[in-house]
């Protein structure tokens, strides 16, 4: 029985390219103050293009309807659920679009006097100040446009410490339960990486550790509470292992939502980490990005932060550009400004009680779920659950219905699927991660579906293979996009 | 805490149905030693009405009434109301990434969209979803190059904006790949091909040119083609100033673009979020990073596009991906689709030709103080006074002048870069000149 959703009429639309018609106009231009210019006379006949060929050409209507009615054919936060695992799709407050859009901070030029940038200044610096509480940390740079670029930040910072040590050393280690980017991130760093295996708990197995570490480890990449939603209850041991031979202890700060006020990175022994803040903290995801991921240290790592660095200078703010020790920039300005002051409003909107209070919900939430679903679903890992919990398609498997099936009939039911077959320790990963701004009504929803989907699995389970069945979309061929590339529009 | 939808007594039903009595039970197998046992120093929760008044205070503290020269490489541009009003749609807006495609049709089609009118304006055949911003898609489009041509050595224009080459230099330092600059002609502001010829060898992966470059001039892409392309090394164009494509000629014979889209419909906000990209000739899409959209069809037959060739992804890759990157810029990406569609063919041209008005009017005021030729910026040597002394002069006017360049280039120390877009009135242009003539 599906009970969110009931079949809707959307729109069809063709691309703006096939709407296009020559002549058609959706501007106008104030009309010129000064003498216009003739451009090849300008700029020199050569440096003058033809027009753009196949440019669209709509009016203004035209274009509203067409991102109108793409827009209509998107699942979206707005709609419903979105059980993703460690992507923390939690609601995204409109008051932080509204502080988004005041005036003197949208069109703030980067390189206006710092005078006349203060209020600007003193978001970074709040930002900053509450990041930095929140961690446990000493210090934050907010320059990383994303989570990834803050990894590899984070991983230059660790590096940069370790040369001025006399050594960058070689490797970096991560369990085999870490986020794709980590790997990829210690490769852009300059490092080789090595996998440590995780115990039955679904944690960092100290054994394998203590092996692993020697002189030549520069960092261990740790998520916690791990990808599994599993506290990492021997962090501060792990901690202990990698300092004792002089290397460091990186957090991927992805699942800060399990923490929020009820324990600091900081205090539990991680030397640098980054955050989301497009996750933890609010900040739309408005399809893939833009996010931001800042980045805190412990205070032996400050030096090298990147450039420029904010600093009081008497009552305001300035830059600070002469910091030798600096890894040096690692994007041009200053951070992603926009997504920073959302998340700000994101933490002057809760405070110290709602940050825990929020914490308190996403694990509530989640451990609401692992508790109704288990009788139906397997699950390999049985430590307490955090703000996550994976559970595995083992039993459904052997009806012959995968975890892809089943997350694709999830969408038959009004909801957005949980994230597939991550992570790679768990065959056939079922992961679940509800925020903390989900009502029981829609977890319960959501409950209901998924346990519906096992028993379909059971008795229908061709149904739940060519899931979704009510999208205007049916499933879609991955493979003959990859094998014959079609990534532009052209002509017939 | 008003974004929290459960009520009391919904978390006690659901405390009891996990078997706990209370929301401290669930942090129980927390050890101690990790526990945070007092409250975090933070101020209490806030209202919207008081969050709001934070932030119009803080816009109070900036230059919102101010007319502004700067550009150098985040531009004014007026912002088409159609491009907010799509990208404040909960649909775009609260989106995730588009894996599952049946379910996000929409993001995908825009994307394929934006794809499509990037290859017809930077003349590539191919382009991705959008990357972090022009100054992390240039060192990005550095390593593709370094990957395609199994070569080591970046050959860089200083006339490159100095942010870009800071990030460059960041990333590059720990990866072995060398970096050389090459400087510009003294007279005409672009860069020197006679030095980078000189310097380009048998190891170079890439030479890097901004055209119009940090100066606002027009380079010789051609010829530096010619040169790169001489010695087996790719040619990179960089461009900060996504509306001169209105009107220029792209680089067609440049073998990866990268560039910064900021100038269509982003606000300036502080230098970001602003929405970088990269486009590049067929052969070299397997080494291109970043997102990337592709048309197929649904098992009915329909057409239908999805994320595609992610085998060079991180999440499939780990650390043999091209990048870490995991995400593009989509809603500011959307937003540039937008403008793009807004503005349309003819309308670009347009927008760019008032622009190359402006700028040359503002010219005819204040002197260039390069012979190249320029679009909406141009380097001026005010005369016996500081650039720093004028702008602060000019701030007595509601003004901020040109960006002073000495401290990227000492011997351009009594030089300011100058914007004018069409934001910017004659009336303007006039009071910033009799500052100048005074």
């Amino acid at each position: 029985m599906i009970r969110k959703v009931s079949p809707h009429i959307t729109q069809n639309e063709p691309l703006l390219f096939e709407i296009s018609s020559p002549g058609k106009r959706a501007w106008q231009l104030p009309e010129l103050d000064v003498p216009a210019v003739d451009p090849a006379a300008a700029l020199g006949p050569g440096h003058v293009r033809r027009e753009i060929e196949g440019f669209p050409e709509v009016s203004e209507v035209e274009a509203l309807r067409h991102f109108t009615r793409l827009s209509t054919w998107n699942y979206a936060i707005d709609l419903g659920m979105y059980p993703l695992g460690s992507c923390t799709m939690k609601y995204n407050p409109r008051v932080n679009e509204a502080a988004a859009r005041v005036e003197g901070l949208l069109w703030a030029h980067p390189y206006q006097p710092e005078a006349l940038s203060q209020g600007a200044m003193k978001i970074f610096a709040a930002l900053e100040e509450a990041l930095v509480e929140i961690t446990g940390m000493d210090a934050a740079t907010l320059q990383p446009a994303a989570g990834a670029h803050g990894e590899l930040t984070g991983i230059l910072l660790a590096r940069a410490w370790l040369e001025s040590q006399g050594n960058p050393r070689k490797i970096i280690l991560a369990p085999d339960s870490a986020h794709g980017t980590n790997p990829a991130t210690a490769r852009m760093a300059g490092y080789e990486v090595q996998n440590i295996r995780s115990n039955d708990l679904g944690m960092v197995d100290l054994a394998a550790l203590e092996a692993a570490v020697n002189e030549d480890v520069a960092a261990l990449m740790v998520t916690n509470p791990n990808t599994l939603g599993v506290f990492e209850t021997d962090i501060v041991k792990v901690a202990g292992i990698l300092h004792a031979k002089g290397a460091q202890l990186y957090m991927d700060g992805a699942n800060m939502n399990a923490l929020a006020g009820i324990a600091r990175p900081g205090d539990f022994g991680v030397d640098v980490m980054h955050l989301n803040l497009h996750k933890t903290f609010s900040t739309p995801h408005g399809g893939g990005g833009p996010g931001s991921g800042p980045v805190a240290v412990k205070r032996h790592l400050e030096p090298f932060l990147p450039l420029p660095r904010l600093e009081k200078s008497g009552e305001g703010w300035r830059f600070d550009y002469d910091r030798p020790a600096s890894i040096g920039r690692v994007k041009a300005f200053y951070g992603n400004f926009g997504v920073l002051l959302r998340a700000l409003a994101y933490i002057l909107a809760h405070g110290a009680d709602g940050l825990k209070a929020a914490t308190m919900d996403a694990v509530l939430n989640a451990n609401y779920i692992r508790k109704r679903l288990e009788p139906y679903y397997d699950l390999p890992h049985q430590a307490p659950t955090m703000h996550e919990c994976v559970f595995s398609d083992h039993r459904q498997a052997r009806l012959g219905v995968r975890t892809m099936d089943i997350a694709k009939r999830l969408i038959d039911y009004g909801f957005h699927p949980y994230t597939v077959s991550f992570p790679l320790i768990v065959p056939g990963a079922v992961m679940i991660e509800p925020t903390e701004t989900e009502s029981k009504r829609e977890l319960d929803l959501f409950v209901d579906a998924m346990i519906s989907i096992a028993r379909e699995a059971e008795t229908d389970p061709d149904l739940v293979r060519k899931a979704p069945h009510s999208t205007r979309t049916a499933r879609v061929d991955e493979v003959s996009a990859a094998r014959r590339p079609v990534l532009r529009w052209k002509p017939r | 805490m008003r974004y929290l939808p459960n009520s009391e007594a919904e978390r006690r039903l659901m405390l009891e149905a996990c078997g706990a009595s209370s929301l401290d039970d669930l942090f129980a197998h927390l050890p101690d030693e990790v526990r945070l046992n007092r409250p975090l120093n933070l101020p209490s929760g806030k209202s919207e009405y008081e969050i709001l008044d934070y932030f119009k205070a803080r816009g109070a503290e900036c230059a919102a009434d101010y007319a502004c020269f700067l550009g150098a490489g985040v531009y004014r541009h007026y912002r088409p109301v159609l491009a907010d009003v799509v990208a404040s749609r909960g649909e775009f807006l609260t989106a995730y990434t588009p894996y599952q495609a049946e379910i996000s049709q929409g993001i995908l089609t825009s994307i394929f969209e934006f794809q499509t009118m990037i290859c017809q304006l930077t003349g590539m055949e191919v382009a991705n979803a959008s990357m972090y911003c022009g100054s992390t898609a240039m060192p990005e489009a550095a390593l593709m190059a370094a990957r395609i041509t199994g070569r080591e050595r970046m050959l860089v224009s200083r006339a490159v904006h100095p942010e870009y080459r800071e990030s460059l230099a960041t990333l590059l330092r720990n990866v072995n790949l060398p970096v050389a600059e090459f400087g510009y002609d003294a007279d005409s502001g672009q860069a020197n091909l006679d030095e980078m010829e000189r310097l380009l060898d048998e190891r170079t992966a890439a030479v890097i040119v901004q055209s119009p470059n940090f100066f606002g001039v027009v380079e010789e892409m051609k010829e530096a083609a010619a040169l790169a392309h001489g010695k087996g090394a790719l040619l990179v164009h960089v461009f900060t100033e996504a509306v001169s494509l209105g009107l220029l000629e792209p680089a067609v014979d440049a073998d990866i673009v990268a560039g910064e889209l900021q100038s269509f419909a982003l606000p300036p906000s502080y230098g970001g979020p602003c929405a970088g990209v990269i486009a590049t000739k067929e052969k070299y899409v397997r080494q291109m990073p970043g997102r990337l959209v592709g048309e197929t069809a649904d098992t009915r037959g329909n057409r239908a596009y999805c994320l595609t060739l992610s085998t060079r992804e991180q999440h499939i890759r780990r650390e043999k991906a091209t990048s870490n990157i995991c995400t593009n810029q989509a809603l500011v990406a959307l937003m540039a689709t937008v403008f793009m569609t807004v503005y349309g063919k003819q309308g670009l041209r347009e927008l760019a030709a008032q622009n190359l008005a402006k700028s040359r009017y503002l010219a005819s005021r204040v002197p260039p103080r390069f012979t190249g030729p320029f679009f909406n910026e141009f380097v001026t040597a005010p005369g016996p006074r500081a650039p720093e002394e004028i702008n602060r002069k000019l701030l007595g006017r509601k003004i901020i002048g040109g960006l002073p360049l000495g401290r990227h280039y000492p011997e351009l120390a009594q030089s300011m870069l100058l914007c004018a877009t069409e934001m910017n009135a004659r009336s303007e242009m006039d009071a910033l000149a009799e500052e100048f003539a005074r």
